[in-house]
């Protein structure tokens, strides 16, 4: 705990020890910008019928990387987050497929749908090992 | 003069919109989530506020990130449901009270809250879902709405802390109004859930429940959370519970906890309603 920053109460390189969390900051932000407004344009029932029309025509619209791209095309969504991008973003491309947010965040888990409803009905993931990358709890 | 009477805090889960406009709310899944605010839909005909200072965050619908306001207030008339991929909720448009809005607005800025004042907005599940489960299905909203929205999506949020203050700040803000008007505060969002990555689906039912009981017993403790625990126990969307410290900020050393209410799952979430009446 030497290395609290004051003002913040934490070392800020320990956000980067919680497993399975990607933080999304100003930088990833950045990152991602043209990929969010694409995201962001689907907040309109026009632009979703243009995008499921042909979603490569719909993309080329939108300066982002190939690699952003392709990503979206597979619905990679863990991809997709290492790539800058946030989950709120994604849930418009998710909701536009039809896709339910527990679906879509499904696919991030490394379960099927089911087996991941599944264990939210049953109280959902457990924090216990899942707090800590160095330490290991 | 204008006076807060109670805060509400309550999770709000777009799922939970879904159900209700679907017609599931009897189902098994869903009848449990739908139970757990009976009791407080029927003690807000009786609360009757004229006005709720209705806390949440818009989840990419309004705002897209070419600005981001880490505090903003809506000085509307009216707010209309937005479109979040779907289509709009079929629920009625929010009233606003722009004279509140404002009034608190100018007050926050002159005691040191940097706001972002917010002259149009659709609102997203963050506010129709609160709504719909504290007033029912309903051809118009029982009250008024002054929206105020934090960011929680792009680190770093505010500090729960600075929240906190924020809370107070709009207390004294509320108390120099001078109409008379019966003010509730509501703080929505949270409780543990994780949208992303290895770890989606997280839920803690303890830091949950010990959040819970610290609105009443402690909540000096709750100012002393940090975003890095927030991230790492209640997972990286359970962050959104810094929004209910500005509710518990703005309600005074003393309250009474007139209901609590904590239910898994609500989709990827762990859903937390609290009811609070100011001293």
């Amino acid at each position: 705990m030497s290395d609290v920053t004051p003002g913040l109460g934490y070392n800020p390189e320990d956000l980067a020890d919680i497993p399975g969390t990607t933080i999304f900051t100003t930088a990833s932000s950045r990152r991602a910008y043209h990929l969010h407004r694409f995201c962001h344009s689907l907040g309109k029932a026009d632009a979703r019928e243009a995008f499921k029309a042909d979603e490569e025509g719909y993309l080329s619209n939108y300066t982002m990387t190939e690699e952003q791209r392709v990503a979206i095309l597979a619905r990679d969504y863990n991809q997709l987050i290492q790539l800058g991008s946030n989950f709120y973003f994604l849930m418009k491309l998710a909701s536009t497929d039809g896709w339910s947010a527990q679906r879509a965040v499904s696919t991030m888990s490394g379960m099927s749908t089911e087996d991941y409803a599944a264990m939210m009905i049953a109280g959902g993931r457990s924090p216990e090992g899942n707090r800590s990358i160095k330490g290991k709890y | 003069m204008a006076r807060i009477t109670a805060g509400v805090a309550t999770s709000h889960v777009p799922a939970i919109g879904a159900a209700i406009d679907l017609g599931k709310t009897r189902e098994e899944y869903w009848q449990p989530v739908f139970a757990g605010y009976e009791a407080s839909r029927a003690w807000e005909r009786e609360a009757k506020p004229d006005v709720v200072i209705l806390v949440f965050n818009d989840h990419a619908t309004s705002l897209m990130l070419d600005v981001v306001p880490t505090f903003a207030i809506g000085c509307a008339d009216s707010y209309k449901p937005a479109d979040e991929g779907w289509g709009p909720r079929a629920v009625p448009v929010v009233q606003g009270h722009p004279e509140l809005a404002a009034h608190i607005a100018q007050s926050l800025i002159i005691d040191e809250f940097d706001m972002t004042i917010l002259n149009e907005m659709d609102v997203d599940h963050g506010m129709t879902v609160p709504l719909s489960l504290l007033f029912g299905e309903v051809d118009t909203w029982p009250t008024r709405v002054v929206p105020v929205v934090v960011n929680v999506t792009q680190f770093p949020p505010p500090s729960g802390d600075r929240c906190w203050r924020l809370g107070e700040a709009i207390a004294r803000a509320v108390a120099s109004f001078p109409e008379d008007l019966n003010v509730q505060v509501w703080g929505t969002g949270g409780m543990s859930h994780q949208l992303q990555g290895a770890r989606a689906g997280l839920i803690n039912r303890e830091f949950d429940n010990t959040f819970l009981d610290n609105l009443v017993a402690d909540p000096q403790a709750l100012r002393r959370i940090t975003h890095y625990d927030y991230l790492r126990e209640a997972g990286s969307e359970g962050i959104e519970l810094i929004m209910w410290l500005i509710m518990r900020g703005a309600l005074g050393p003393n309250v009474t906890q007139l209901h609590r209410f904590y239910h898994v799952p609500a989709s990827n979430t762990a859903v937390g309603h609290v009811v609070l009446e100011a001293a």
